[in-house]
């Protein structure tokens, strides 16, 4: 029961960016996936929701295939997406944001409510145009936008970048949260505090493949992998 | 006639102008807005709505009332169901890239001109009004048939409003106009939305056509002028902005109606399009549009 991923190959057009990249995410486990700037981890999630097109390698939910599926197929599957910047529908108010979030769930009024509860800020912004919201806010929206979708496997891509300590208290919790009802969480991920705090297991990325990948527990922030693999 | 009254008529034809092009132009807008292709092949269905309309209303025997309604709702399915395989057979297989589909929709423009030409000749061929009803002001009498128009544009636009922000296939599309690829990762059918949005567009267009068909005779070549006067309204009122698109077409057909009247209709283009060129130096994203 997780996602799988086997050399899984992709790029834009006729560049190459992932090359034969293997992965696995279980439920109610949170993966990050760390790497350099320009390695391929936000196009190593596109290629995982089908918004850029694979040409080798499998990837499956639970056994089903989703490689080969268009891109509006997938969520149908379980997946859900956090795209880095947050993509909001800037001019739709947090509300009509929610609904498209809903969208393949029929708009369920229970799981709204249950998204409302895990981030109850949004509920007084509910008519608010989401692009006059603050930053932490619009990711706010984002991931609940997202959990709208009553995910099986949460693709989360840099969500507290550029965020207050609050904010990012506050998401984290949201995140612990989501792992606690088995939803398998793969997070894109460059603060090393955060990957310490948060993951049970963390992936490297190098020039579009995974080159080292352990379990969390026993890691400390001076490991080399850290610096060899980040940077930092 | 004293200039008063004078004035008001060239207001209330000048109404009429604007009622059908904001439909033809919400159309246009509402194609590009959402799908980022700019239709040159516009005016062709605003045409094939007309000259539709007067197939239709030629085939059905009866009142003039009937075979007007039977136009209405005919021809703007069948233009809209045209326009929904064109974008399958042209605009899906282009990947709608922005400059291939204008060219596509160019050779789009010229095959619907001629395959009108073809089955329906050179010929301008009248459709009679559904009723000849007639407003007697203390002035002048004017024609029922038009204040008719304008309400029933009145009466589609504020249904697309409503369409567009209280309906789930509305926020779609406006999903799908913010951020294309994001709708996508939440289950939004792209493909299938553009499709509609084209087969929704060309239908306001044809729609346009068969209103303004009692009034104008239909003919193969009157797509010219809708089309121009449409790209002036979306560009004043703002690419893909529904709100700018209806304000832009209430000043070009008042203004059309006003100075056509008390000068001639050229002058009247004219002016249309020294705004628009004013528009484009000065405010390009259009008066009501978002700055890219």
């Amino acid at each position: 029961m997780a996602l799988e991923v086997q050399g899984l190959t992709a790029g834009y057009g006729p560049v190459t960016v992932l090359r034969g990249v293997d992965f696995r995410a279980e439920p109610g486990r949170i993966t990050c996936l760390m790497g350099r700037n320009g390695v391929g981890k936000s196009t190593f999630l596109k290629a995982l929701m089908g918004l850029v097109s694979a040409s080798a390698g499998t990837v499956t939910l639970d056994g089903q295939p989703l490689h080969g599926l268009p891109a509006h197929e997938v969520p149908k599957r379980g997946l859900a997406y956090v795209p880095q910047g947050r993509r909001l529908f800037g001019p739709l108010t947090v509300a009509e944001n929610l609904a498209v979030g809903g969208l393949v769930r029929r708009n369920d009024p229970a799981r709204l409510e249950q998204v409302l509860t895990l981030f109850p800020r949004l509920r007084d912004r509910l008519g608010q145009v989401s692009g006059t919201l603050s930053g932490g806010e619009q990711q706010m929206l984002a991931i609940a936008r997202a959990l709208c979708l009553d995910p099986r496997v949460l693709l989360l891509d840099e969500p507290t970048e550029g965020l207050q300590p609050s904010i990012i208290a506050l998401i984290q919790e949201a995140v612990v949260t989501l792992k606690g009802q088995g939803v398998a969480v793969v997070l894109v991920e460059q603060r090393v505090d955060a990957v310490l705090k948060l993951a049970d297991r963390v992936a490297f990325m190098v020039a579009g493949r995974i080159e080292a990948g352990r379990d969390v527990a026993g890691l400390t922030a001076s490991d080399p992998l850290f610096r060899t693999y980040v940077g930092v | 006639m004293a200039f008063g009254p004078f004035l008001l008529l060239a207001l209330m034809e000048g109404l009429v102008t604007a009622a059908v092009l904001a439909l033809a132009a919400a159309g246009l807008s509402l194609v590009f807005g959402v799908m980022r292709v700019v239709n040159v092949a516009h005016g062709e269905f605003y045409m094939l709505g007309a000259v539709l309309a007067w197939a239709v209303t030629t085939m059905i025997p009866g009142p003039p009332a009937l075979a007007f309604l039977a136009a209405v709702l005919i021809a703007p399915l069948l233009v809209a169901a045209l326009a929904a395989a064109a974008d399958g057979l042209i605009l899906k297989r282009l990947n709608y890239d922005p400059e291939a589909t204008i060219v596509a929709t160019i050779g789009l423009l010229y095959i619907l001109q001629q395959a009108a030409l073809s089955l329906y000749g050179p010929n301008a061929y009248p459709v009679t009004a559904p009723f000849e009803w007639r407003i007697q002001l203390p002035w002048f009498g004017y024609s029922g048939y038009k204040l008719f128009v304008v309400l029933a544009a009145e009466l589609v636009l504020l249904g697309l409003w409503l369409f567009m922000t209280r309906t789930r296939a509305g926020l779609i599309m406006r999903a799908t106009q913010v951020d294309r690829s994001t709708a996508q990762a939440f289950g939004v059918n792209v493909d299938r939305v553009y499709m509609g949005t084209f087969a929704l567009g060309a239908g306001l267009a044809a729609l346009a056509g068969v209103l303004i068909v009692p009034i104008q005779q239909a003919q193969y070549l009157m797509g010219h002028d809708p089309l121009l006067l449409s790209f002036i309204v979306v560009i004043i009122g703002g690419l893909g902005s529904l709100r700018g698109t209806l304000i832009a077409a209430l000043v070009i057909g008042l203004s059309d109606g006003v100075i056509s009247m008390f000068f001639t209709p050229t002058l009247a283009k004219i002016l249309a399009t020294l705004l628009v060129a004013m528009v484009l130096v000065f405010r390009p994203q259009g008066l009501f549009g978002a700055r890219a």
